[in-house]
């Protein structure tokens, strides 16, 4: 979505907003972990573009395909036996909250890898999911150790609002692109905007760039 | 792409809706046509350089040229609605940018019949919903279901009631979850699913949604039209607030 804004309307930067001082700022340490524009929250709000689905575990599968030699798909008993790890991550999303320290346990997304054999030319990933949502992202954004698939949250198993039973977790990215309800990863050699990249969110989304919206 | 820029906007007008909420009009150097349902983002910025930014549905018609209206709820400790609420004057100068989003918007276009479910102040996007069907003479059949904990608490209420009279199809519907003033015919308890029934009947089977409100709200009205029979793509939800869990 182009953008056409008059250059009199840009902002200077030495603008303060008169009268307002914001809350007490957050101990150093802990306010260096919250990307400009963020504000941290202790709730976990829920945001989804339509209803939470019903997802059926023996109607579920997890795939990788696209540029990968052989296609690989999981079912849930056989995904529940890959080996899983504890993840601490902070977690940001577009609509300005952040958390600190959320608790996941899942699987890397180098653990599911490691079962394909990548052509070489897969630069870009497509995350599908069990009710048609789609988000996109590098390669490089999701390999090693920075992304995982998610099945338990803070020691239960992850809510279906949370996008339960599995969803992805990109935690460098806003948190859009972790998509709930994941049933599948889609190697490309081209980068494809998937839901909210066609809808006015930018198609990268690093938090720490404040890339929130196209053309951010 | 050019991106969607920061610009300094002159509040023209700041109306209080109800005891909670207020209404601030906007002008823009630098305004653009938006699409009913879209938010903007507010930036405020102290002298140590701290900044603060929330998004804002906006609840103007897009056929409002050169203003915005964002309808703000007090939040409590809320740090950027409590400012809105407490220091601006008509004429402050505040940060904007916008319009925003794609997806939970509504314009003729898209068609109908429209179920409106709105929660509190999620009624806000729909309201911009509301007055363009108004602004371009729409007539295509709309139903509006409106929760709000009391009568007080019903944003926009006149203009609804007003909106609802003018003969072009849009039948609106309350429900006052906490308490109801002598003589109340509308609903009184959260939404379920014969109270969507009888709201969404009407429309048939292939109304399309949207949804916006407090968390619970939406996960109850989402999977009750769901249980009538309505596509989840033809549901589009809007949520905020924490999940209560």
């Amino acid at each position: 979505m182009v953008r056409q804004v008059q250059t009199e309307a840009g902002v200077d930067e030495k603008f303060v907003t008169r009268g307002f001082v914001g809350r007490s700022r957050e101990p150093q340490s802990r306010a260096e972990r919250i990307p400009p524009g963020q504000y941290e929250t202790r709730d976990f709000p829920v945001l989804s573009a339509g209803p939470t689905p019903r997802v059926k575990l023996d109607k579920w599968s997890f795939s990788i395909e696209g540029l990968v030699k052989q296609k690989v798909g999981w079912s849930w008993d056989e995904f529940q036996a890959l080996p899983a790890q504890d993840f601490l991550v902070d977690i940001h999303c577009v609509t300005k909250w952040s958390k600190l320290d959320t608790r996941w346990r899942g699987v890397s997304v180098d653990t599911l890898l490691e079962h394909v054999e990548l052509d070489p030319r897969a630069q870009f990933v497509t995350a599908f999911t069990w009710e048609g949502y789609t988000t996109n992202m590098p390669l490089t954004d999701i390999i090693n150790g920075r992304a995982f698939v998610a099945y338990q949250y803070d020691g239960q198993p992850l809510p279906a609002a949370h996008g339960g039973p599995v969803r992805l977790v990109v935690p460098q990215l806003y948190f859009w692109k972790s998509a709930k309800w994941v049933t599948g990863l889609r190697l490309m050699d081209k980068d494809r905007s998937g839901f909210w990249e066609q809808a006015g969110y930018n198609n990268h989304g690093d938090p720490w760039k404040e890339e929130r919206y196209t053309g951010d | 792409m050019t991106p969607i820029e920061w610009q300094i906007a002159t509040i023209s007008a700041i109306t209080p809706e109800t005891p909670e909420v207020k209404t601030f009009g906007l002008s823009l150097p630098a305004w653009m046509r938006h699409q009913a349902g879209q938010h903007y983002d507010v930036r405020l910025r102290a002298p140590d350089g701290y900044v603060a930014q929330r998004s804002y549905s906006i609840a103007s018609a897009p056929e409002t040229m050169g203003r915005v209206d964002l309808t703000v709820e007090h939040i409590d400790g809320g740090e950027v609605s409590g400012y809105l609420h407490e220091v601006p004057m008509v004429g402050d100068r505040i940060e904007v940018r916008g319009p925003i989003g794609g997806y939970f918007v509504w314009d003729e276009k898209k068609g109908g019949p429209l179920l409106l479910i709105a929660g509190g102040s999620g009624v806000v996007p729909l309201m911009a919903m509301l007055r363009h069907r108004k602004a371009v003479g729409s007539t295509v059949p709309t139903r509006l279901l409106f929760s709000a904990r009391s009568f007080d608490d019903l944003i926009y209420r006149e203009e609804l009631a007003a909106l609802a009279a003018d003969g072009s199809g849009l039948e609106v519907r309350f429900t006052l979850t906490r308490s109801q003033p002598p003589g109340w015919t509308g609903f009184t308890r959260r939404i379920d699913l014969p109270m969507l029934t009888e709201v969404a009947g009407p429309l048939g089977r292939e109304p399309l949604c949207y949804i916006c409100g407090p968390t619970l709200l939406v996960e109850a009205a989402a999977n009750g039209l769901g249980d009538l029979g309505i596509a989840p793509g033809r549901i589009r939800t809007e949520r905020f607030g924490p999940t209560g869990s």
